[in-house]
C-alpha cells in the first residue's frame, strides 16, 4: 500500500520544491541548483522504487475524490508508458538544473528560471501521472503556463515576450479544443477516468461524436506538438535560454501532444479518420520541418525546425496505427530524447563561448573546442540517421513502416516522401556538423571560443554516451521499450531492436537519403540563394496580422457595446430582464389564483390615488429638484400608512423613521447640486425609455399581483411557534431580526457602519482635494436668508430632544414585546439629534454633544459581537440568546434577554452610521463658509448686518 | 387591496426605471429611491397580504392569526441599508460633481457647465487650494 501512495508525492513534490529556488538563492547559485535537484533526484528515485514492478506489468492507480459533482478525481495512474515519460522528465530535468547553473549569467535571477523550470516539471510529470482527463488537462494548461513563463524568461528581450506570448496562445488555444474533446470523449464513456477510457475503445470509435472528439483532442496535441499548421510558434520560443529550449523541445513540453496521441491510442488509433487525420499531417511536417531546417543559420532555429521535422515523424507512426510503428515511436521518443537534448545543450554551449549561433559566422569549432564538437558530432550524426548511432535504428524502423503503408491506394507516396523528409535530415544534420566544426578557423568570432567547465558539458556528454551504447547495442532498450509500447498498445508486446535488419528496403532508402543529404550539402551554397530568393511566407507575420484583426474586432465591438453611456447600458438592462420575465413566463405559464382578493376600504383607494399621484409628480418635475424631493416624501409617508394597515407595524415605524432622514439627506445634498435639470435628451430617447420603463412597472406589478394571488408554503410557522418559548419575545420580527437570524442583522450592521465611515472617508478627500478648493470658492454664502437660526425653531428643537430621547428609550425596551427595537430607537434618536443640528447650527451642536460616531459604530458591533460570543462560551452556537425573567420589588416582573444587548449594539450602530452619515454631509456645507449669525439666538434686529451690493457680511466682520 | 398593492408596486417601478434613465445623477438617485420603495414593497407582498394580523404574540386571543414576519423582518432592514446606500450614492455624486464641475451620467468627455456658481468660482481663483494638496 506504501507504493500506491508515493504517486501524488511524486506528482506534487516538483511544486513544492518550486518554492525553495527564490528563497534559497540568497545561499548562492550551488546551493539554488542543489535544491533545485534535490525535489527532482527524490522524485526519481521514488519512481526507481515503484519501476520493478511496473516493468513487471503493475498498474499503480490512486484515487482521491476532488470534486465528484464534475467528474473530477485527483487520480494518479503509473504504466509502462508514464514511467518511461516521467523517468524522461526528471532525468533530463537534472541534467537541465546542471547545465543551467553554468550558462546562466550572473544577472539572471537564477532563482526565478530555477522557480519556473520546476513548476514546468511537475505540470509536465502530472500529465504522464493522471489517471482522470479532467486533471490531465488542469495539468496540460499549466504546462501552457509555466512554459510561458520559461520562454519569456529574459524578460529585457522582444523576441522572448512574443515568443511566449505566441507559444501560449497557440497551447493555449489547443488546449481549449481539447477541453471540449475530452469532455466529449467523458460523455461517450460515462467516465473521466482515464483507465475507464482506455478500456473502451470500440464503443469510442462506434460513437457518432468519435469525429469531433478526435479532431478537438488531436488540436490539443497537435499545437502543443507544433504540428503543421502550428509548428511556427516552436522556433520563435527559442529566443529563451538554451537549457529551456533544450527541456522543452527534447523532453517535455512538445512531448506532450506526442504523450497524449501515444496514451490515447487505444481509444481513438485504428480508424481510417486516425490514419488519414494523424499520420498525413505528421508526414507534412515532416518533410516540411527537415526542409527549412537545411536553410536557417541559427544552429537554435536549425534544432528547433529539426524538432519540428522529429515530431511530425513520432505523430506519422502513431498515426500508421499498427503495432510495430507505435514500438518504432516509442523507441524514437528515447532516442530523440538523448541526441535532441544534447545538441541543444551544445548549441548552447556554442553560443555561450563564441557569442554567436549564426552559422555563416562559425566554422573550424573543432580545433578551438574539441570535446564540444565530439558530443555534438555524435549526437547529430545520430540525428541523421547515421549507423552506429541510436538514431539509425529508429529511422530504419521507421522507414521500414513507410513502406508497408498504403495511402489513398497508392503504395507508393508515403516511403518516398519519407525518404525525402530522411534526405534533408542528413543534410542539416551533417551542415550542423560540417559548417559549425569543421573548415578552417577563422579569426573574426564575436568571442574567442573555447572548451567550458566540465559541469557544463557533463551534461550532453553523459547523453552522448548513451547515443553510442544504444547504437551500438539497441538491444539493451527491450525492455523499456516493449514496456512502455505494451502500454500503449493495451497488449503485450516483446520488440526486438537490432542494428542490423537485413537488406530490406529501409536499408537502400537509408543509403539514398545519406547519399542525397550529402550531395544536397555540398549544393547547399546555390540552395541556399535560391531559397532566399524564393517568396516564402513568414509565419509571424501571418500570426501577428491575426493577433491584429481579432484584437481590432473585439475593440470596434466593445466600443458599440461600452461606449461610456451608462444610461444606455441601464436601459439595454431593463429591456432584457423585462423581456426574459416574458419568455419565462410565455414558456411556463401561470397556475390559477388560490386566494380571495382582501376588501378594499375606501380610504385604502384614496391613499392609493394620492401615491399614484405623488409618484407621477415625481417624474414630471424632476426638472425642479426641490419640487421633486417634496413629491417624494408624499410617498413614502403613504407607504408607512400601508404598512400599518397591513399588519407591520414595525415597517411602518421603520419607514417612516427612514423617510426623514432620507428627505434631509436629499436637501442637504441638493444644496450643492444644480437646482435644475436641463433637457438634454431628445423626444425620440424619452418615448423609449418611457416604453421600456411602462414595460418594467408592467412586469413587476403583474409578478407582485401574481404572487399575492397565490398560496405558498413558508418557514415562519417555526418563527411564530418558537418566537416566545425559544426567543422569549413576542414581536416576532424582532426576535428574527436579534435571535432567529441574528446572524444577518450582525452583517447588516456591519454594512451600514461601513457606509457611514466610506462617506466619512470620503468626505474627507473631497476636502483636502479640489473640490475642497471649489467649495471655499463657491458662491454658497450668498444666503438666502438672514436669520440662520430662527428662534422659534432653536427653542422648540431643544424642548423636543428630551422627549425624543425618551421615546427613542421607550422604542428601545419594548421592542422585543412590541413594535420597536434597535433600528428604529437608532433612527428616532438621530433625527432628535439632526433636528439640533438643523435648528441651532453645526458647531454649537457639535460642541455641545461630545460622542464620537466613528465610536458609536465601533461600540455597536463590538457589542453585538461579544454578546454573540457570551452564546459560545455558555456552549450554544454564536448568537443564540438567553433570557429570563427578573423581579424587582417596585416594579413588575420583567424579562432580561441578551437579545436586548445585541439589539443595544444594534442601536448604537444604526445612530452613529446615520448621524456621521450626515454629519458628513453637513461638514461640507460648513466648509463653504457662514456669513450670517453663526451661533443660535445672537441675531439681533435692532443691528442688523450692513447691505453690501455683493451679499452680506459676517459676524466677524460686522463686529 | 392586491390589485392596488400590485399597481403601486407597478407604478413605483416604472417612475422608477424612467427616472435612472435620464442623465443626471439626481434624477437617478430619485428613480433608485422610488426602485427601493418598489422592491420593498414587493419584499413585503411575498408574505401575502393580512389586515389585523400584526406578528405580535398575543397569549390571550383564541386562535390568533398572524401574518408571515419573515419578509418584514427582511424589509425592515432592508430599509435602513437602502438608506445607507442612498447616502454612499449622494455622496458619490457630490464627489463626481465636485470635481467635474457636472452632475452628468454618462462619461462621455463634456465641458463643465460654465453658469454654475461652482465651476464660477474654480474659474475666479483655484489658488484657494491649500498648498499641501498639491504634494
Amino acid at each position: 500500500m506504501s507504493e500506491i501512495s508515493l504517486l501524488p508525492i511524486i506528482a506534487i513534490l516538483p511544486f513544492v520544491g518550486a518554492l525553495m529556488p527564490g528563497i534559497v538563492i540568497r545561499a548562492g547559485r550551488n546551493a539554488c541548483a542543489a535544491f533545485t535537484a534535490a525535489p527532482t533526484l527524490l522524485a526519481l528515485v521514488m519512481l526507481g522504487t515503484l519501476a520493478p514492478s511496473v516493468y513487471d506489468g503493475t498498474v499503480y492507480t490512486t484515487h482521491f475524490s476532488w470534486i465528484p459533482q464534475l467528474g473530477l478525481e485527483a487520480s494518479f495512474f503509473l504504466d509502462g508508458l508514464g514511467l518511461m515519460f516521467a523517468c524522461m522528465i526528471l532525468g533530463v530535468g537534472l541534467l537541465i538544473t546542471l547545465y543551467a547553473r553554468f550558462y546562466l549569467s550572473g544577472d539572471d535571477p537564477m532563482g526565478q528560471f530555477y522557480t519556473y523550470l520546476l513548476l514546468f516539471q511537475g505540470a509536465m510529470l502530472g500529465i504522464t501521472l493522471s489517471d482522470n482527463i479532467l486533471l490531465l488537462l488542469v495539468f496540460w494548461e499549466l504546462t501552457s503556463l509555466s512554459s510561458f513563463l520559461l520562454i519569456g524568461y529574459w524578460k529585457h528581450l522582444p523576441e522572448g515576450r512574443q515568443g511566449a506570448r505566441m507559444a501560449l496562445t497557440v497551447t493555449g488555444a489547443g488546449g481549449l479544443a481539447m477541453i471540449g474533446g475530452m469532455l466529449i470523449l467523458g460523455d461517450i464513456v460515462g467516465s473521466y477516468n482515464l483507465t475507464d477510457i482506455l478500456a473502451a475503445g470500440d464503443q469510442i470509435k462506434a460513437s457518432e461524436w468519435y469525429l469531433p472528439a478526435l479532431i478537438l483532442i488531436l488540436l490539443g496535441a497537435f499545437t502543443k506538438s507544433a504540428q503543421f499548421p502550428f509548428h511556427f510558434w516552436l522556433p520563435h520560443a527559442m529566443a529563451a535560454p538554451t537549457p529551456v529550449s533544450a527541456y522543452l523541445h527534447s523532453a517535455t513540453m512538445v512531448k506532450a501532444g506526442v504523450f497524449l496521441m501515444a496514451r490515447m491510442w487505444p481509444a481513438l488509433a485504428g480508424t481510417s479518420e486516425w490514419f488519414y487525420i494523424v499520420a498525413t499531417i505528421g508526414l507534412i511536417t515532416m518533410v516540411l520541418g527537415a526542409v527549412i531546417a537545411l536553410f536557417k543559420d541559427d544552429l537554435k532555429a536549425l534544432l528547433a525546425f529539426s524538432t519540428v521535422s522529429h515530431l511530425g515523424l513520432l505523430t506519422m507512426l502513431l498515426g500508421f496505427g499498427t503495432k510495430a510503428a507505435a514500438v518504432a515511436a516509442v523507441f524514437h521518443i528515447l532516442n530523440h530524447l538523448t541526441f535532441k537534448a544534447a545538441l541543444f545543450m551544445s548549441a548552447g554551449i556554442v553560443d555561450h563561448e563564441a557569442k554567436t549561433r549564426d552559422i555563416k559566422q562559425l566554422g573550424g569549432l573543432r580545433k578551438l573546442m574539441p570535446i564540444t564538437a565530439t558530443i555534438a558530432t555524435i549526437t547529430a550524426l545520430s540525428m541523421a540517421g547515421i549507423p552506429l548511432f541510436n538514431g539509425f535504428v529508429s529511422k530504419e524502423m521507421m522507414l521500414e513502416e513507410a513502406t508497408h503503408t498504403v495511402w489513398w491506394e497508392n503504395p507508393w507516396i508515403v516511403p518516398a516522401l519519407a525518404t525525402l523528409g530522411a534526405v534533408f535530415s542528413v543534410a542539416y544534420s551533417l551542415r550542423f556538423i560540417f559548417h559549425t566544426f569543421d573548415g578552417p578557423v577563422r579569426d573574426d568570432y564575436p568571442a574567442k571560443p573555447h572548451d567550458p567547465p566540465f559541469g557544463m558539458y557533463a551534461s550532453p556528454a553523459f547523453l552522448a554516451i548513451f547515443v553510442v551504447i544504444l547504437g551500438l547495442f539497441p538491444g539493451i532498450a527491450d525492455g523499456i521499450v516493449g514496456m512502455a509500447a505494451s502500454a500503449v498498445i493495451g497488449e503485450t508486446v516483446h520488440p526486438h531492436l537490432a542494428l542490423w535488419h537485413g537488406f530490406k528496403p529501409a536499408l537502400y532508402m537509408s543509403i539514398v537519403a545519406i547519399v542525397v543529404g550529402i550531395v544536397l550539402l555540398l549544393l547547399h551554397r546555390p540552395l541556399d540563394a535560391a531559397w532566399l530568393a524564393a517568396p516564402r511566407p513568414e509565419a509571424k507575420r501571418l500570426f501577428d496580422d491575426l493577433i491584429r484583426g481579432v484584437v481590432g474586432l473585439t475593440r470596434r465591438v466593445n466600443d458599440v457595446l461600452h461606449n461610456g453611456a451608462l444610461s444606455r447600458y441601464l436601459a439595454i438592462f431593463c429591456a432584457s430582464t423585462v423581456a426574459i420575465g416574458y419568455l419565462a413566463y410565455s414558456g411556463g405559464g401561470l397556475l390559477p389564483a388560490t386566494r380571495e382578493m382582501l376588501p378594499t376600504p375606501p380610504l385604502a383607494i384614496v391613499a392609493w390615488a394620492l401615491m399614484v399621484l405623488a409618484t407621477i409628480l415625481v417624474v414630471v418635475l424632476h426638472r425642479t429638484r426641490f419640487a421633486a424631493l417634496i413629491a417624494i416624501s408624499v410617498i413614502g409617508l403613504v407607504i408607512s400608512i400601508g404598512f400599518v394597515y397591513l399588519s407591520a407595524p414595525d415597517l411602518a415605524l421603520t419607514q417612516i423613521s427612514v423617510e426623514t432622514v432620507t428627505i434631509m439627506l436629499l436637501l442637504l445634498a441638493l444644496h450643492f447640486l444644480p437646482k435644475e435639470t436641463p433637457v438634454e435628451s431628445s423626444i425620440g430617447k424619452r418615448r423609449l425609455d418611457g416604453l421600456i420603463a411602462i414595460g418594467s412597472g408592467l412586469g413587476i406589478g403583474a409578478l407582485a399581483y401574481a404572487f399575492m394571488m397565490r398560496d405558498f408554503s413558508s418557514i415562519s410557522g417555526y418563527h411564530l411557534a418558537n418566537s416566545y418559548e425559544g426567543g422569549g419575545g413576542t414581536n416576532v420580527v424582532n426576535v428574527i431580526l436579534v435571535d432567529f437570524r441574528g446572524y444577518d442583522t450582525y452583517g447588516e450592521i456591519i454594512v451600514l457602519g461601513i457606509a457611514g465611515l466610506a462617506i466619512y472617508a470620503l468626505m474627507e478627500t473631497l476636502l483636502s482635494g479640489p473640490a475642497g478648493a471649489r467649495l471655499r470658492n463657491s458662491g454658497y454664502n450668498n444666503d438666502r436668508s438672514h436669520d440662520r437660526h430662527p428662534l422659534m425653531m432653536v427653542i422648540a428643537a431643544r424642548l423636543m430632544l428630551p422627549i425624543a430621547g425618551v421615546v427613542g428609550i421607550y422604542i428601545f425596551l419594548r421592542g422585543h414585546n412590541e413594535p420597536g427595537g434597535g433600528f428604529v430607537a437608532g433612527l428616532v434618536i438621530s433625527i432628535a439629534l439632526l433636528i439640533q443640528y438643523m435648528a441651532s447650527g453645526f458647531a454649537w451642536t457639535t460642541r455641545r454633544q461630545r460622542m464620537e460616531y466613528h465610536g458609536l459604530i465601533g461600540f455597536g458591533v463590538v457589542i453585538a459581537g461579544l454578546t454573540g460570543l457570551g452564546a459560545i462560551l455558555a456552549g450554544t452556537p454564536f448568537l443564540t440568546s438567553w433570557f429570563t425573567y427578573i423581579h424587582l420589588p417596585p416594579i413588575e416582573e420583567f424579562e432580561f434577554a441578551t437579545a436586548a444587548l445585541f439589539d443595544l449594539g444594534v442601536f448604537l450602530c444604526v445612530l452613529g452610521a446615520v448621524m456621521l452619515m450626515l454629519y458628513s454631509l453637513s461638514r461640507l456645507a460648513r466648509h463653504s463658509g457662514e456669513t450670517v449669525n453663526t451661533e443660535p439666538m445672537d441675531y439681533d434686529p435692532s443691528k442688523a448686518p450692513t447691505f453690501f451690493e455683493d451679499g452680506y457680511r459676517t459676524e466677524e466682520e460686522g463686529r | 387591496m392586491e390589485a392596488l398593492v400590485a399597481s403601486a408596486i407597478g407604478v413605483l417601478t416604472a417612475c422608477g426605471v424612467y427616472l435612472i434613465l435620464r442623465l443626471r445623477v439626481f434624477a437617478a438617485i430619485l428613480g433608485i429611491s422610488l426602485l427601493s420603495y418598489a422592491v420593498n414593497v414587493f419584499l413585503f407582498s411575498t408574505g401575502r397580504l393580512a389586515t389585523g394580523a400584526a406578528p405580535i404574540l398575543d397569549k390571550y386571543a383564541e386562535n390568533p392569526v398572524y401574518t408571515d414576519p419573515l419578509p418584514q423582518a427582511l424589509v425592515l432592514t432592508a430599509i435602513v441599508i437602502s438608506f445607507g446606500m442612498t447616502a454612499v450614492l449622494v455622496m458619490f455624486t457630490l464627489g463626481a460633481y465636485l470635481e467635474a464641475g457636472h452632475d452628468r451620467i454618462d462619461m462621455d468627455e463634456v465641458e463643465p457647465d460654465i453658469d454654475d456658481p461652482i465651476t464660477e468660482g474654480i474659474a475666479l481663483d483655484m489658488s484657494a487650494e491649500p498648498a499641501e494638496d498639491r504634494t
